[in-house]
C-alpha cells in the first residue's frame, strides 16, 4: 500500500485589504471551502494545524488552533498554530504531512491565516521584522526591505543584475494575477511604472515588494488510500522538504542564494524520485521581487546570476519552460505571511486538476513551491503531483 | 603637579548659517549674526545628544593621553542638556570608554561651567591621591526657543579632559572660582526651552563674574595679563569675550585662537573647554594659558595652566578641533527643525 | 517584569557599547554578537571574549526611505552590513556621510550613537554605528 499523503480539497478566502472580515471570518471562509471542495463530512476530519505567523501582534488573538475549531464546528479535534514567519503556512502543511505519513491522523484541516491591516504602518513594519534577526538586525534600523535590499545590492555588484531585471517579476506577476479572481490586484502593471514607483529602502522599490494583505487559504489533506471516497481529482504530496539557515542575514557566507533554498529543493526533488525538468509549474516565494529571481537560481532553474536574465528571456512565464508564479505570486496575489505557504499549494493543485482558467499551464502533472521564512532562515519545499 | 594628561573633542558634522535662522523670523539684513560674533553654530544629528559626543570626545582623550582607561577613576559629566533628567550621562561613558566597575562617576549640572566644575573635582581627588586619573567633560545640545536670541548661538559639542599627575601636557598651576546667585538664565523643570534676563545676562551676570574670576586669579597666583600667551574666556557668542578682553586689557592677537564661536556657536559647558582645546592644538611647550569659565546662575571657574613639552608628540594622532570645525554639512532650518525635535508631531 | 526594553537593552551594553563578540579558540572564527555555542565546533568550541576594532568595510547596503515611527527623524537613512577586519559581518547604520557617497567596499570605523528610544519618556538604547574612515576620526 502506498502511504502518500492526498490532497483532497482547496478553498481560498480572495485577499486583499478586508476591512469587514476578521482573523476568525477569513479563516473559517478558506477553511469552508476547502471541505466542500474536498467533499469531505466534517465529522470525517480528526485534527487541524493553522499557519499563522504573528496573530498575537496583528490582531492580539493567539491561540487560533482552538479559534478555528470552535468557530467552524469542528468538535473537539486537537488543533494548534505553527509558525516560521512567513513560512508558517508551508510549516503547517509540512505539519499535517507529518501527521498523516504516521498513521497518527487520517483527515486534516490546513490553514494559513493572516489578517495585517488591523495595525498601524509602524506596527505592521516591526510585526515582519521580528522574522529577521529582531535584535541585532530590526532593532538597530535595518527594515525588512533593507534587508532584502541587501541582496538586491550585492546581487547587482556580483552579477550585473539591473534595475530593469528587479522590474520583470512584479510586470509578470501582475500579468498572471489578472486571471486570477483570488488575487489582491488582479491588474497588470506596466514596467515604467514599476521602475519609477517609489523608493522603500535603494535599490528596492514600492512595487518590489508584496504588499500588506489579509487573507486565508486552506487544504484537506488524507491518506492516499482513502482520498477517492472524497473526490475523482486527488493531488498527491510527492514530497515534503525543510532546511533551516542563520536567522541573522549577515551571518551567512553570501547573501545572493539562499542554501535553505539549494538544499530543500535539491532534496525534495530526491525524495520525489524527480528532476527539475520534470516540474511543469513553480511557486516561488517573492516577498520582493529579488527573492524571485534569487530562488529562479536557488531552485535550479537557471545557473547563479542569470535569475534577471531568465526572466528577460520569458523563461519562467506562462507558457516558458518553467512557468513561476502563475497566480500572481506574493507581489500580485497578496502576501498574508501566515496563508502565503498554503495559497502557493492551492494554486499548484488548481494548476494539476487543469481548473486554473485562462492563467492554466496546459498538462501539468509535477508542481514545485519554495515558501521561505525571514530573509531565508527558513525554506519548505513541497512538490505535488496529480 | 596635577595637570592635563589628555584631552579630545567632539563637534557634531551638521552647520546651520545665522543667516538661514534669520531669514526664517524675517531679518533679511544680514546684520544679527554679525552683530553677535556667531556666523554659524553646529547642529546635532538626529542620534546624538551628550552622551554620545561625551563618548566620542572621551574616546579622543584617552587616545591622546596612551592611558588605559581602567586607570581612570572618576568620571564627571557637565551639560544643561543631559538626556536624561534623572539617570546619569556619566555611566554611559564610563562603560563605553571601558572604564572599571571600581570608580566614582557623577552628573554635573551648573549652566555653562559645569564641565570646568568637573576638572576642578577631579584635580581634588587628583591632588589628595584618591584616585589616579579623572575624566572631566563639558558637552551639550543646547535649544535655543525658536525666533529667540539664543536661537542663533545655542550649539552643539563637547570637549573631555583627563586630569592626572603623570607626564601631564599641561600643567594647572592654580584655579579659583567666583560664585553668587544671579539669575541670568535657566530652565525649569520640564521645560523644553531656557529663559534668560535679555540684557541682564551682561553686566550684572557674564561681565562681573568673570571679570571677579580673572582678577582673583591673578592675584592669587601673583601674576599679570602680560605673564601669559593666550586667553580663554566662556563664549556665550563672539561679543561677550572678545568685550572682557578688552576691559582686562588683553590684547586681541592673545585671545583670538580660542574664539571658535564663531564658526561653530556657543556649545555651552563644553564651550570654553573647546577654546581651551583649540589653544592646546598649537600652543608651544613653556606657553601659559589663563581661561575663565562661565555659568549662568551664575559662577566663574579660572584657571592658570603652562603647556608642557610632552604635548608636542601627541599631535597628529588625534583630531583637532580645526579638523571637526573644518568637517561641516550644511543644514537648512526646516532640516535642523526636524533634527531638534521642533516638528511636534514626529515626537 | 521590567518596563519596555530595559533588561534587553542593559543585557547587551558590552556588545552594544565596546563591540564585545567572542572568538572560537578551537576553530579560530570571530563572532559578533557573541555566540553561546560555536556552530562549527559545537561541544568541542571554546569560546571567548573578543573587542572587535571596529573598523571594517561596507558589505551592501541600502537607504532606507520608510520606517516606523523610532526611525522618522532620520529618514532618509543609510543601513549597512559591514565586513569587520576579523571578518565578522554585522549590520549597523553608517553616518556621517550622505546616501549617494556610499559605496560597496567603503572603509569604515564603529561610532558611538543613539540607536533607538523607546518612545520619548523610555530608556534610550545606545551603540554602534559606522562612518567612513576620515581625518576626524584619525584616519588619514
Amino acid at each position: 500500500m502506498s502511504n502518500r499523503v492526498a490532497i483532497a480539497g482547496v478553498g481560498m478566502a480572495k485577499f486583499g485589504e478586508l476591512w469587514d472580515k476578521n482573523l476568525r471570518d477569513l479563516s473559517l471562509e478558506a477553511g469552508m471551502y476547502a471541505i466542500f471542495d474536498a467533499g469531505v463530512p466534517g465529522s470525517d476530519i480528526d485534527g487541524m494545524v493553522i499557519g499563522n505567523m504573528s496573530a498575537g501582534r496583528f490582531t492580539g488573538q493567539e491561540h487560533l488552533g482552538a479559534l478555528a475549531v470552535d468557530q467552524g464546528g469542528l468538535g473537539d479535534i486537537p488543533a494548534y498554530s505553527v509558525e516560521a514567519a512567513c513560512a508558517s503556512g508551508g510549516a503547517a502543511i509540512r505539519q499535517a504531512y507529518m501527521a498523516i505519513k504516521s498513521g497518527e491522523h487520517d483527515v486534516m484541516l490546513v490553514l494559513g491565516a493572516e489578517k495585517m491591516s488591523d495595525v498601524n504602518q509602524t506596527e505592521a513594519m516591526n510585526t515582519i521584522s521580528v522574522a529577521s534577526d529582531w535584535e541585532w538586525e530590526g532593532m538597530f534600523g535595518a527594515t525588512f526591505p533593507a534587508l532584502y535590499a541587501f541582496m538586491a545590492r550585492r546581487h547587482m555588484h556580483e552579477y550585473g543584475t539591473t534595475e530593469e531585471h528587479l522590474a520583470l517579476p512584479t510586470v509578470k506577476n501582475h500579468a498572471n494575477a489578472v486571471h486570477n479572481e483570488f488575487a489582491q490586484f488582479q491588474r497588470a502593471v506596466p514596467i515604467e511604472v514599476v521602475m519609477n514607483s517609489g523608493l522603500l529602502a535603494d535599490p528596492l522599490r514600492v512595487l518590489h515588494s508584496s504588499p500588506i494583505t489579509d487573507g486565508a487559504a486552506g487544504l484537506v489533506m488524507c491518506r492516499e488510500d482513502i482520498v477517492k471516497k472524497y473526490t475523482d481529482t486527488p493531488v498527491y504530496i510527492e514530497s515534503s522538504e525543510q532546511r533551516s539557515d542563520t536567522l541573522a542575514l549577515h551571518d551567512r557566507k553570501s547573501i545572493t542564494t539562499m542554501n535553505a533554498v539549494v538544499t530543500s529543493t535539491k532534496n525534495a526533488l530526491k525524495d520525489a524520485n524527480l528532476e527539475l525538468k520534470d516540474i511543469d509549474v513553480l511557486e516561488l516565494h517573492d516577498s520582493f521581487s529579488i527573492g524571485e529571481i534569487i530562488l529562479t537560481e536557488d531552485v535550479g532553474i537557471v545557473e547563479k546570476g542569470k535569475g534577471g536574465k531568465a526572466l528577460e528571456e520569458g523563461i519562467t512565464e506562462i507558457g516558458g519552460k518553467f512557468p513561476v508564479n502563475t497566480s500572481g505570486g506574493l507581489k500580485a496575489r497578496g502576501h498574508p505571511v501566515g496563508a502565503t505557504g498554503v495559497a502557493q499549494i492551492v494554486e499548484l493543485v488548481l494548476q494539476l486538476r487543469g481548473d486554473a482558467d485562462k492563467r492554466q499551464v496546459d498538462g501539468a502533472e509535477k508542481g514545485l513551491a519554495v515558501n521561505i521564512g525571514g530573509t531565508g532562515a527558513t525554506s519548505i519545499v513541497h512538490i505535488i503531483g496529480r | 603637579m596635577v595637570g592635563i594628561v589628555g584631552y579630545g573633542v567632539y563637534v557634531p558634522r551638521y552647520r546651520i548659517k545665522t543667516t538661514d535662522i534669520a531669514e526664517v523670523w524675517g531679518d533679511f539684513s544680514g546684520t544679527i549674526g554679525k552683530g553677535l560674533g556667531v556666523f554659524e553654530k553646529s547642529v546635532p544629528g538626529p542620534d546624538e545628544d551628550v552622551a554620545t559626543i561625551s563618548v566620542e570626545a572621551a574616546r579622543n582623550a584617552v587616545k591622546r593621553a596612551q592611558i588605559d582607561p581602567r586607570d581612570i577613576e572618576a568620571v564627571y559629566v557637565g551639560s544643561e542638556s543631559h538626556p536624561y533628567a534623572v539617570k546619569p550621562t556619566g555611566t554611559i561613558v564610563a562603560e563605553a570608554i571601558g572604564c572599571t566597575h571600581d570608580m566614582t562617576c557623577a552628573d554635573l549640572e551648573f549652566a555653562c561651567k559645569a564641565g570646568t566644575a568637573g576638572i576642578q573635582m577631579a584635580m581634588g581627588l587628583v591632588k589628595s591621591k584618591m584616585i589616579k586619573i579623572g575624566l572631566a567633560i563639558g558637552a551639550d545640545t543646547a535649544q535655543g526657543r525658536p525666533g529667540d536670541a539664543l536661537e542663533y548661538s545655542a550649539a552643539a559639542g563637547g570637549a573631555a579632559y583627563l586630569i592626572g599627575t603623570k607626564n601631564p601636557l599641561a600643567t594647572i598651576n592654580e584655579t579659583v572660582s567666583f560664585t553668587t546667585d544671579t539669575p541670568d538664565f535657566w530652565r525649569r523643570e520640564g521645560e523644553d526651552y531656557p529663559s534668560h534676563g535679555a540684557r541682564f545676562t551682561g553686566e550684572p551676570a557674564y561681565f562681573r563674574h568673570v571679570e571677579a574670576g580673572a582678577k582673583s586669579l591673578l592675584k592669587k597666583t601673583k601674576t599679570t595679563i602680560d605673564d601669559y600667551d593666550y586667553f580663554v574666556f566662556h563664549m556665550p557668542n563672539g561679543k561677550f569675550p572678545v568685550a572682557m578682553g578688552a576691559q582686562l586689557g588683553v590684547p586681541k592677537e592673545k585671545l583670538e585662537d580660542s574664539l571658535v564661536v564663531r564658526q561653530i556657536g556657543n556649545t555651552y559647558s563644553g564651550s570654553a573647554m573647546m577654546g581651551l582645546a583649540r589653544v592646546l592644538d598649537i600652543a608651544k611647550a613653556g606657553s601659559t594659558i589663563f581661561m575663565v569659565a562661565y555659568g549662568s546662575g551664575a559662577g566663574s571657574d579660572a584657571f592658570s595652566i603652562t603647556v608642557e613639552e610632552a604635548i608636542e608628540e601627541r599631535r597628529g594622532e588625534v583630531p583637532t578641533v580645526d579638523d571637526y570645525i573644518g568637517r561641516k554639512t550644511y543644514v537648512n532650518y526646516a532640516t535642523y527643525a526636524k533634527f531638534r525635535r521642533k516638528i511636534k508631531a514626529l515626537g | 517584569m521590567a518596563e519596555q526594553g530595559v533588561a534587553q537593552v542593559w543585557r547587551r551594553i558590552k556588545s552594544m557599547y565596546k563591540g564585545v563578540g567572542n572568538r572560537c579558540e578551537t576553530c579560530k572564527t570571530y563572532y559578533f554578537p557573541p555566540r553561546p555555542v560555536c556552530p562549527e565546533c559545537r561541544r568541542k568550541g571554546k569560546l571567548v571574549d573578543y573587542t572587535f576594532k571596529g573598523l571594517g568595510k561596507i558589505y551592501s547596503f541600502s537607504i532606507v526611505r520608510q520606517a516606523p515611527e523610532d526611525f522618522k527623524r532620520q529618514i532618509p537613512y543609510i543601513v549597512a552590513q559591514v565586513e569587520l577586519d576579523e571578518g565578522t559581518r554585522l549590520t549597523a547604520q553608517i553616518v556621517n556621510v550622505d546616501p549617494e557617497d556610499v559605496k560597496i567596499g567603503m572603509r569604515v570605523r564603529a561610532c558611538f550613537r543613539k540607536i533607538k528610544e523607546f518612545g520619548q519618556g523610555g530608556i534610550i538604547m545606545y551603540g554602534y554605528k559606522f562612518e567612513p574612515t576620515m581625518k576626524v576620526t584619525g584616519h588619514e
